[in-house]
């Protein structure tokens, strides 16, 4: 169950392009499952952005001094995350989680391949452990459009088989995309299962790449969300069901976490034609 | 069931609670709480139960539910605006009958109050829902939202053309339990709310609920092209307070029985005390809940704390208290 939580701010640090917060979040820590994600509320009691921004749950620690504290990775990109990456030790900041479904972990000590974009690679972190400590094989992609953009890499290493970094500039790594070494790695590696989080058209390539070659992949999506707890209806998207019908579904409540070859990739901002309840005739307001 | 803890620091001393009677009255019902969710804001209540008691508040609103499943409008969305945001949801939901043998039934067996909010594309459509509903026992209100476009006027929005927004509201309530209360839901986007809000009374409203979203648009400037996957949405939160409390102020001015519920960017206590005091008997508080899930329980502690210390007994006594006349005197008048 999600709690709401009153944390504190007890580090900030830069990494590359991106802010690294450590937050004191109550019981969310004890909680949290890889894959999930936290809502920060921005600005205070009276802020006028209204609306909490979504972080995956980069890391936790449970019995730390000051009771449970987690990470999560903000990369700048408009007021809220500004707001957030210019917070100091001790500022307070208003916490809803853990929200979201986690990535399903495998019975077996199977070989999973990672594919992390950008900051992607933050909702990897305890996912690795967890596959680590199950004795899973890991090999990891990291891609990002420039070195600065790259997030994990030496923490990467320290668990995984192997580590294949790209950017798009080629500054460091391999020049290309994720999805260039993605094939090589998943036969290197006799892949078994693929995980991924990243920007919505690296998850489409990869879950592309995971059904050719008969892999199930699982995807951690981002939609914009304007609750994150499941009441609002905004943050669907379009997902086939067991029984093949395609539904708008909740990516707060019924994700992030997807399989890859269930989400309508091409169709997300539209309702496809056939889906559960359309009735592209009518529109009706709110 | 487990019930998650709403915040974790509890502070030293228990707060006392105010001595207010905060019983509300809207039409026959009659809640322990002035404050309920919005429609569109609170899912079916499920959500919400981890954050607070859900049976505490006066009711849950649910989402507005017409006949059939409704996928809803492409994404995206929603747009956050300066204090608001815009939505164009386009009425996602799972049908009347699946709403009824899931959702509600839920929400009743929970212990909460249910006050279900219905739509429809036609007069007809509106009836057959309300039709179906007759048979659910223990639904505490309808709430009728008039707000949708009549496909069977090119789109016109019932809530906007009198003669229309009375059709409806005189069909449902026909066709409802007459033991229940039935309120309309009034659009803003009017010239005259008030004639609106008459002209449905006349034809069988119990009650008002004031106000919906008023229709907005935001462009992106980067695609150049308009933020939302619906074009135009509905703007929604503290933004638009300042309006929803003229509009509750009018119709009180216009109507001075009828049962008003007041909405429209509460936040906290004194927001709702804004529309307590222009004539709202109740609130519902929505878009704020995004921000804090657990906000309908804390504007009813803020808004009894609130009455407590301007001298009132009751919540009932505050009820259009801003509308008395000059110089009315009363025992909590601040001190010149
Ligand atoms: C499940 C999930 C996990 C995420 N994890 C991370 C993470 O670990 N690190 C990180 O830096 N970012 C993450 N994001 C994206 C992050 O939420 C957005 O970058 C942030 O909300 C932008 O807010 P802003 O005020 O800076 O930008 P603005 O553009 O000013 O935001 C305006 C509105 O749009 C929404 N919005 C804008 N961009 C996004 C986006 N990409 N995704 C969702 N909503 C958006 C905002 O929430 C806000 O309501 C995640 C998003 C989701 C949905
Ligand atoms: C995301 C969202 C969905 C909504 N859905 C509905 C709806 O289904 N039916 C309805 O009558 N009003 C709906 N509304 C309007 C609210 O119930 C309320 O009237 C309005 O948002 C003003 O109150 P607020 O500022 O407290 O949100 C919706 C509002 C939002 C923000
Ligand atoms: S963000 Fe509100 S339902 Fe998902």
């Amino acid at each position: 169950m999600p709690i709401q939580t009153r944390g504190e701010v007890l580090d900030v640090k830069r990494a590359g392009a991106y802010h690294v917060i450590t937050l004191t979040a109550g019981s969310i820590p004890d909680q949290a499952r890889p894959g999930q994600f936290v809502a920060v509320a921005i600005g205070g009691g009276e802020s006028g952005l209204l609306l909490r921004r979504a972080f995956a749950i980069h890391r936790v620690n449970s019995r730390g001094v000051y009771g449970g504290t987690l990470e999560i990775v903000v990369s700048v990109h408009g007021e809220g995350t500004a707001w957030l990456a210019d917070r100091r030790r001790h500022d307070p900041v208003d916490i809803v989680g853990p929200l979201g479904r986690p990535f399903s972990i495998p019975r077996d000590p199977i070989n999973c391949v990672l594919v992390a974009g950008g900051y992607g690679s933050a909702a990897l972190a305890m996912l690795v452990e967890e596959l680590h400590s199950r004795g899973c094989r890991v090999d990891l992609v990291l891609g990002a459009a420039t070195e600065d953009k790259l997030f994990g890499v030496l923490d990467a290493k320290r668990l995984a088989s192997t580590v294949t970094v790209t950017t798009d500039d080629g500054s460091t790594g391999i020049q290309g995309r994720v999805t260039d070494v993605l094939s090589d790695v998943i036969d290197r590696s006799a892949a078994d299962v693929i995980y991924a989080c990243g920007p919505m058209k690296m998850l489409q390539a990869v879950a592309e790449v995971a059904s050719s070659h008969g892999l199930m992949s699982q995807c951690a999506v981002e939609e914009s969300m304007a609750c994150g707890i499941g009441v609002c209806m905004t943050c669907v998207l379009p997902v086939i069901g067991e029984d093949g019908v395609t539904r708008m579904v909740r990516s707060c409540v019924d994700g992030p976490i997807f399989r890859g070859d269930r989400v309508r990739w091409s169709d997300i901002g539209t309702v496809p034609v056939g889906t559960y309840g359309s009735m592209p005739l009518v529109e009706e307001t709110s | 069931m487990t019930r998650a803890v709403v915040r974790q620091h509890v502070p030293s001393t228990p707060e006392r609670e105010p001595n207010v009677d905060m019983t509300a009255h809207l039409a026959s019902l009659v809640i322990p709480s002035p404050v309920l969710t919005a429609s569109g804001c609170s899912g079916f209540g499920r959500e919400l139960d981890g954050f607070f008691d859900i049976t505490r508040i006066g009711g849950i609103v649910t989402k507005s539910v017409m006949w059939s499943p409704r996928s809803g409008r492409a994404t995206p969305r929603m747009a956050e605006t300066p204090s608001g945001m815009l939505n164009s949801i386009g009425l996602q939901g799972p049908g009347v009958q699946a709403f009824v043998e899931s959702d509600l039934a839920w929400l009743l067996e929970r212990g909460a109050r249910a006050v279900v909010s219905i739509a429809g594309g036609s007069v007809d459509e509106y009836v057959r829902v309300t039709k179906f509903l007759r048979d659910v026992k223990g639904i505490s209100a309808l709430e009728v939202n008039i707000s949708c476009p009549n496909v069977e006027n090119r789109g016109q929005v019932f809530a906007c053309d009198a003669r229309a927004a009375s059709e409806v509201m005189s069909a449902v309530r026909r066709a409802a339990d007459p033991a229940i209360p039935v309120f309309a839901k009034l659009s803003p986007d009017v010239t005259d709310i008030v004639a609106i809000a008459d002209s449905v009374v006349r034809a069988g409203a119990d009650g008002l609920s004031v106000i919906n979203t008023l229709l907005g648009m935001v462009i992106d400037t980067d695609r150049m092209r308009p933020a939302l996957g619906g074009i135009t949405g509905g703007l929604s939160g503290p933004a638009i307070r300042p309006v929803a409390v003229r509009c509750v102020w009018q119709i009180r001015q216009a109507l001075p029985d009828v049962p008003i519920l007041g909405m429209g960017g509460i936040r906290t206590g004194l927001d709702a005390l804004q529309f307590i005091l222009a004539g709202a008997n109740a609130v519902s508080v929505g878009t704020s809940v995004f921000n804090d899930p657990s906000a309908p329980l804390r504007v009813h502690r803020e808004l009894a704390k609130a009455l407590e210390e301007r001298g009132f007994g009751s919540l009932e006594e505050a009820v259009s208290f801003a509308h008395r006349p000059e110089g009315y005197e009363y025992e909590g008048e601040p001190e010149e």
